[in-house]
């Protein structure tokens, strides 16, 4: 719809996995999985609500569909957003502070741990989850912040493994969305 | 690794958020608030569009900080600013202030005849104009993270826009076809890095993300810009110069997002009154692509 979906359909199609672009409710029919992009959560959720593309993904929310959001699509899933009533799925039981870290000027570059091993991640004006509720795990921090998590068949980070090499991120979420793998991407 | 901040990747990485975005010029803080409602990706805060500055004349420059400030309170979406070409100290202003992006733009007047900025030295990411792929690599090889069409800026004729970016991608395609010594020759007279151009042959494609700008004012520009293969759009006199800001500034994201969907453009631009004026390229005075180089 709008962000780095580009980045997320070159890692998925390197992964051997067929993807598409998510514009409209009815390419939702067409998904196994459903990938969120990075990119302005404001103009996502307002282009989602006004083709109805957020109720559907709703819908197949809550028959199971695996969602994974990175940066914007986290901001997009949480079910409150600091100081700001702009549209989302809230899905995922964690509050969000928005551009928290900053401006651009403190977007940065960090090794996190993941699963026990370093895995380089990036932060472009990320939020940081404020709150998280029982049910929801944390897969990985930064210094003291929840950056990757996870809640049933929702993952979560606040970063972008799309803009590196390191695929382990997107083949978790593969991981869940394996019993049927078709294609995602919005 | 201690973390790192203002890499090649961060500052590449915050355009490529902004793709399949519209970025829209605002002059207050209430213009910016407009854009946020109505979907922009981000807002370049201005003292006067282009259409204002073509009209006024006299010497464009730098916005006032304090004005540039009040934006970057009233939203929470990326703020861009403009400085001269070459003009490296406001574009030290603009980095202490904090923006999220600097436009070193032939919007304004430009402070130096030969140079432009030397962008590696800053820790804030630049956007640069160019009307073909040699001016896109010179201003990538001095530290660019995004590239724009030049167009022909506040005259709301997309005429210049669609001839710059076609010229790009018959520059970048012409590449394909080029054995070494051609690539190293067309480095050599465009002045750019080999490696580059090298990049840019096999990658068929820039390295940075590649937006439209200067002349687009209605829906179905937006699309057309799309369509052509650029990454998203800049609207600067076209929202805030024509009758229904909020309603042409909703129906140009629609139609950035769902350029394909010609029903859904078609709908999106009901009712939206009179788009502004424009002006007739060859009846301009100054063309403000053939600044810079």
């Amino acid at each position: 719809m709008q962000g780095d979906f580009r980045e997320h359909l070159i890692v998925l199609r390197k992964l051997g996995v067929s993807a598409i672009e998510v514009k409209s409710p009815e390419d939702m029919s067409k998904v196994d999985g459903l990938i969120i992009p990075g990119g302005e959560s404001t103009t996502i959720g307002k282009l989602m609500s006004r083709n109805g593309l957020d109720r559907e993904i709703k819908v197949k929310h809550s028959q199971g569909i695996p969602i994974y959001g990175t940066c914007a699509g986290v901001i997009l899933m949480a079910k409150e957003i600091e100081g700001s009533k702009q549209p989302r799925l809230a899905i995922a039981d964690i509050s969000v502070a928005r551009n928290a870290y900053g401006g651009q000027l403190d977007s940065f570059e960090a090794d996190i741990l993941f699963q026990k091993s370093k895995l380089h991640s990036v932060f472009i004006r990320a939020p940081i989850i404020s709150r998280t509720s029982k049910g929801v795990e944390v897969l990985a921090y930064h210094k003291k912040n929840p950056v990757l998590l996870r809640q049933g068949n929702l993952l979560m980070s606040t970063f972008h493994p799309e803009l590196t090499q390191d695929a382990r991120i997107h083949k978790y979420f593969l991981g869940m969305c394996s019993k049927r793998m078709k294609g995602k991407i919005h | 690794m201690p973390d790192k901040k203002s890499t090649p990747r961060l500052k590449q990485g915050l355009a490529e958020m902004l793709k399949g975005g519209v970025i829209m010029d605002v002059v207050t803080a209430e213009q910016a608030r407009i854009a946020e409602k109505a979907g922009a990706v981000a807002v370049m805060a201005l003292e006067r569009v282009p259409s204002d500055i073509r009209k006024e004349g006299g010497v464009a420059r730098m916005s006032n900080p304090g004005l540039i400030s009040s934006i970057m309170k009233a939203v929470t979406i990326p703020v861009m600013a403009k400085c001269r070409i070459g003009h490296f100290a406001e574009a030290q202003v603009l980095e202490a202030i904090g923006v999220d992006y600097i436009d070193e733009s032939e919007v304004l007047t430009p402070a130096d005849d030969k140079f432009h900025i030397d962008k590696r030295n800053f820790k804030v990411p630049f956007v640069c104009g160019a009307t073909n792929l040699g001016e896109a690599l010179r201003r990538i090889s001095e530290g660019a993270s995004m590239i724009r069409t030049k167009g022909e800026a506040g005259t709301g004729n997309v005429v210049e826009a669609v001839k710059h970016m076609r010229r790009m991608m018959q520059d970048i395609a012409s590449l394909r076809k080029m054995d070494s010594k051609q690539l190293s020759f067309y480095a050599k007279q465009e002045r750019v890095p080999l490696e580059l151009v090298r990049k840019v042959a096999s990658m068929q494609k820039l390295p940075v993300v590649n937006f439209a700008a200067g002349g687009i004012a209605t829906p179905a520009d937006a699309s057309l810009m799309m369509q052509l293969g650029c990454d998203g759009i800049f609207v600067g006199s076209g929202i805030f110069k024509s009758s229904s800001p909020l309603k042409t500034a909703m129906a140009i994201v629609q139609a950035t997002t769902h350029y394909s969907d010609a029903k859904l453009i078609a709908k999106a631009s009901e009712g939206l009154g009179k788009a502004m004026k424009g002006l007739e390229i060859s009846k301009l005075e100054t063309r403000l692509q053939h600044r810079g180089w």
